[in-house]
Parts: C-alpha cells; structure tokens; sequence
C-alpha cells in the first residue's frame, strides 16, 4: 500500500500535499497497489472530498498531543503507523513539513528515502528514483535497496490530478503518541504573502534595483500576476529584502511555472537555485548578462522602464481577456 | 556545554558539473573542494559565537569522510572549535553518515548537535533528521535563530508562509540555515591554531545503507533566449500568454 502523509495548516490542505497524493496515486496504479493518507491531528475541512484525487481512504490519528507540531513525536507515530496499516510506499512533499519529517521516519523505519523527487519512480528493474541534485544543475537516479520505500517529492514537480468522482473514507487509527519535549511560544505568519516554494509564478529582483526603496515596481508586477517575490543572495544580505526571500544554491530553491529576474546578472549560484522553472525571463539593460544564457525570453533594457510598462500590458491584456 | 558541528565537504559552488564512469560518478576534475556553506556559515559559526560568549563551551566538528575530507574539517577547524573527528567511510548514503554520526554522539554526548540544512551537492536535507531520530531528541529543521539560556535553547524555525519559535530543554539537533549567524573569513591566528587542535580519525560502525545512485544526468539545454523589443513589452505578454502558457 501506498501511504500519503497529508499535511496541514491552519485547517488547510496545502497544494503541496495535493500534489503529494496525486503522486501517492500514480505510484500506487504503477505498483498495483492502494492509496491511503495519513492525517495526523484534526481538519475542520472536509477530508473526504481528498477522493477525488483518487485517494481511496484517510487514516486518522487524532491524539490531543498532535494539535502542535512536533517533529520527534510526529515521526515515531508516522512510523509506528505505517507498520500498523502495513504501508510499501511512503510519500511526502518535499516542503517545509516534509523536510521535517521524511528522514526521521526513514531512520525509524530504516527504509530508504529520496528527497526532492521530480519524477515517478521507475520500477521496471527495482526501484530508482529521479532527483535534482547540485542545486538543480543536475539529476541522479537513486535506486531504494529496501523494503519499504519513502519518497519526498518536490514542490512543483507534479502536477495536481483531480476530477475522480469518489470520496475518501477516513478510518481513525489507535497509535500510542508519547508527548514532545518542544512548546512552540510563537506563529509568525508573513501573512497576505504567497509562499515562495508553491508559487506558480516567482518575479524576483537583484542588485540591479539599486535599493530598497525602488521594490515597488517589482511588487506591482508581482500583485498583478499573483506571484510570490524573490530576491538574489546580495539583495536579502543587505536587507533590502527579507532573508526567506533569497534564492539560489545557497538560498531558497524554487521551480515555478514561470520566474521573472528583473536586474539580476545571473551567477551561477542564483542560476543554480531557479533553473528547473519552465519558462525563464530576464529583464536586463546589459545584452551580456549571462542570465540571458539561461532565458527563453528577454528584454535588453532599463527595469525602471520597462517593468511598470509590463505591468499595464499584463493588466491590458487580462481586461480584454 | 559540549556542542557538535557536523561538517560535509562539497564542491565550489562555481564547480563545473560535469560526470564519468558512464554518468556513474561526479567528475572531480578540476573540482575545488569547500565547506558545505550551510555548515561553515551558520552551524559552525553559530557555535563559535556560544563559545565566545561563554568559554566553558567545547566545541567538535565532525566529518564523515575519506581521506580526501581532512583539508575540509581543517578548514573547518581554522575557523573554530575545539577539536576534529573523521570518521573514515564513504559518505554517500545519508542513512550510513547519520548513523556514524549517532555512534559518536552516543559516547561523547552531546548537548547541541547542528547541522547545515542540506548539502549543496546531494541536496538530501537529511542527515540531520535521521540522526535525531536515532538518537530520539527533537530535530528542528530549517532553523533561522538559535539562543540559549540556562538549558533552554530558543528557536526560531521556517515553516510554510511563516516562522515559528519554539523553546526545548533538551539535547536538540538543529538544521541550521540563514539567519542563524553571518559568514566569516579565517583569520591567520586561526589558521595557525588549527595545526595544533587534535584530529581523531575514527574507524566506522557496522551500519545499513539504504540506498545507491544508479546514475547523473545533465538538464536538456534551453533552446536559446527570444529578445523583445524595450518599447514592445506587449510582444512579450503575448509570448507569454500565447507560446509558454505561463501567464
Ligand atoms: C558560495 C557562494 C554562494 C552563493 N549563493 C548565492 C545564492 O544562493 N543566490 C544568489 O543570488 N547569489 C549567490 N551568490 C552570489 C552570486 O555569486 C552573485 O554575486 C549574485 O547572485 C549577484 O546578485 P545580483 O545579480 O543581484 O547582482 P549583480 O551581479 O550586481 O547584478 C546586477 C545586475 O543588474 C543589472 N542592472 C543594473 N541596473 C539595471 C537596471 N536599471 N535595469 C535592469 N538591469 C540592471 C546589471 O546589468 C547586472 O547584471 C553566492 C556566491 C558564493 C560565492
Ligand atoms: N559526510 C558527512 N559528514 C558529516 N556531516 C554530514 C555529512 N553529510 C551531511 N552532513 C550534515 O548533514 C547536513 C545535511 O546533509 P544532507 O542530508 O546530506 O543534505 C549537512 O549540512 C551536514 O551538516
């Protein structure tokens, strides 16, 4: 059986998990096997609409020392879980939660685990897995020798298949949880912000804006295209932009639909944290910028000006739309 | 306090990416070899920074490596800290390093155990969690602050849109990523410290591996950029709507 760890937040079932379980699913029709989530504490939302990204049934444990996030206790009781409903195959996403928890679990559990998968695995000759690997420069195929497998598979990287018309069961589960030694004082949400690693679309600044002051224009863009904002690595040490917002190989890595470099030069360290995005665009006044080596398109000019007339094309384009 | 930094080697970040051996294995070439930055800049000097407020605090670094690692924890050493362990194996399945890692932090307890939040080569961001979980303490992962009073260690840790902080009275793994401290450069009086601080190489453990890369591959190169004109940026909304679909 293939197991789903369906993580949540603020009573919310995050896209990541969605992809998680459409991945769960295609694994499981490969393996010709089930798919089962795992929901460790409570939802107010309705679970049982999970079905229709084919998840046939939703394992509860819903113990009180669960409400609060704690990873230690967190992964003996996923553990201790998947050996009790007899689980093959365990997916996570790979964001911040499943970061948290696939190792752990995989050291418990002693089943090996790739993180930031991209693919579905291939079975036709054991069990390898395709993932990015330097920071998105390159890819290994990494074979799982055990038993049970754990894949944490990549923000982004597949896609959302929804539409079955069933819904999921949700059986409850008796899991022994021993409580945390970790009490969480403080929640600090960036609220309003969309989260950088989900993002379909990322517009990202560089040193090339000069200062701080100057973030407006980018921020217009990004409000109009809904997208998440980033900043190269000199831009969030400086503190012209937050920390969280620095992408690259030593920063944030990210694979949107599409990313916007607005005065970004395009070192390979940046280069190395954006490059798996499907379609890149690079707004630069200097034509040798070697971000335009790793763009599909391009605009060869000053950001002040071209970046606020992009926005009103963008916002043209949408009311004629 | 006895405080452990775990330390991987990994190529420059300017290192030409390029395989051998049938895309087997990473061509080493040419390839200079750094701090994982994740462990110099935040884990590492984190610790140096506990040790200066209060020098009762000791310091390990601690690879797991071949031989080729020493000049890495060296470095490592110039910076900071009190002592080195190399555990001489491979390092390339994350379960092996971590469960290395465990043994030694299973005779020496450790109060504080950091790590990087992921190698910049493998990317596994695992290491860390397997060890916690071995051990059975907490593991905070993705950490952007790291405080300690009395034995209360205070937290700051990235979760999805936010940050949540977190206080713990235990021994803790701690992920470490920045914001936790800011990078520094080796001084000469480091450098010369280092030759002298111990260097124990220890043998490994019988321990698991889990799994094995069958082979790398190289991204498909880009097509090559479409410019649009500066005074045509509706050609490139068009584009965008139209030809990549991405908007
Ligand atoms: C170990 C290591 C790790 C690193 N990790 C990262 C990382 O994770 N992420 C990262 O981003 N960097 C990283 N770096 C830094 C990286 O090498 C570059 O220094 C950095 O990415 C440059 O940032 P930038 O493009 O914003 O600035 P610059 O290189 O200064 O580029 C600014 C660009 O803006 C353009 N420009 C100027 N004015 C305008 C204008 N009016 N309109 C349009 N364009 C304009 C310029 O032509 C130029 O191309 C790392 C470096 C090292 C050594
Ligand atoms: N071979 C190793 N020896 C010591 N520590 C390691 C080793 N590999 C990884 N680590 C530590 O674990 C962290 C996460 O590594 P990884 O799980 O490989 O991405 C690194 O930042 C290091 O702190």
């Amino acid at each position: 059986m293939v197991l789903v760890y369906i993580d949540h937040q603020d009573n919310q079932i995050k896209k990541s998990t969605l992809e998680a379980i459409s991945y769960g699913a295609a694994v499981a029709a490969q393996l010709g096997t089930e798919v089962h989530g795992l929901l460790l504490g409570t939802v107010t939302e309705d679970i049982s609409t999970l079905g229709q990204y084919n998840l046939k049934n939703i394992y509860q444990i819903s113990d009180a020392s669960l409400s609060n996030f704690d990873a230690q206790v967190f992964v003996k009781t996923i553990a201790a879980a998947a050996t009790k409903v007899g689980a093959t195959t365990l997916v996570f996403s790979h964001n911040q939660t499943g970061k948290a928890l696939s190792a752990g679990v995989s050291a418990l559990l002693k089943a090996g685990l790739v993180t930031g998968a991209i693919a579905l695995p291939n079975t036709s000759a054991g069990f390898v897995v395709k993932k990015s690997v330097f920071s998105g420069k390159a890819f290994a195929n990494v074979s799982i020798t055990t038993a049970v497998k754990i894949i944490a598979i990549s923000p982004n990287s597949y896609k959302v298949v929804g539409g079955a018309a069933t819904t999921a069961t949700t059986t409850p589960l008796e899991i022994t949880v021993t409580p945390g030694q970790v009490k969480i004082t403080a929640l600090n949400k960036t609220s309003g912000e969309i989260s950088l690693t989900e993002a379909d679309i990322v517009v990202s600044g560089g040193r090339g804006l000069k200062g701080p002051e100057n973030w407006g224009i980018l921020l217009d863009l990004a409000k109009e295209l809904g997208a998440a904002t980033a900043c190269s690595r000199p831009v969030g040490d400086a503190h012209w932009r937050p920390h969280h917002e620095h992408v690259g190989q030593t920063g944030v890595q990210v694979a949107p639909n599409l990313y916007i470099a607005i005065g970004i030069s395009g070192a390979i360290q940046h280069l190395a944290g954006v490059n798996r995005s499907k379609t890149i665009v690079v707004i630069n006044k200097d034509p040798e910028a070697p971000f335009f080596k790793a763009a599909d398109y391009g605009i060869v000019g000053d950001a002040f000006e071209v970046v606020p007339k992009l926005t009103e094309a963008i916002k043209k384009m949408k009311a004629s739309a | 306090m006895k405080i452990l930094v775990c330390i991987s080697k990994t190529p420059d970040t300017t290192a030409k990416i390029a395989f051998t051996d049938g895309a087997k294995k990473f061509d080493e070439a040419g390839v200079q070899w750094i701090i994982n930055p994740y462990d110099e800049w935040y884990a590492l000097v984190r610790a140096i920074e506990l040790k200066e407020k209060d020098p009762s605090v000791i310091i390990h670094l601690l690879t797991v490596g071949l031989a080729d690692a020493e000049p890495i924890i060296r470095k490592a050493l110039a910076l900071g800290g009190d002592e080195a362990i190399r555990v001489n194996a491979d390092s390339s399945d994350s379960y092996y390093v971590a469960a290395q890692i465990a043994a030694v932090a299973n005779t020496e307890k450790y109060d504080l155990i950091f790590t990087g939040k992921e190698t910049i080569d493998y990317n596994g961001a695992s290491v860390g969690g397997m060890l916690a979980a071995i051990l059975d303490t907490p593991y905070l992962s993705l950490v952007t602050s790291y405080s300690i009073e009395g034995n209360t260690s205070t937290i700051t840790r990235e979760i999805e849109g936010g940050e949540e902080v977190l206080t713990v009275n235990s021994t803790v793994v701690v992920s470490c990523q920045k914001g936790v401290a800011e990078q520094r450069i080796p001084n000469m009086r480091g450098i010369m410290a280092a030759r002298t601080k111990p260097l124990k190489v220890l043998e490994p453990s019988t321990a698991d591996t889990l799994t094995s890369i069958e082979s790398f591959e190289l991204p498909a190169p880009k097509a090559g950029v479409k410019l649009v004109s500066a005074d045509n940026v509706e050609e490139l909304v068009k584009l965008l709507h139209e030809e990549a679909k991405a908007i």
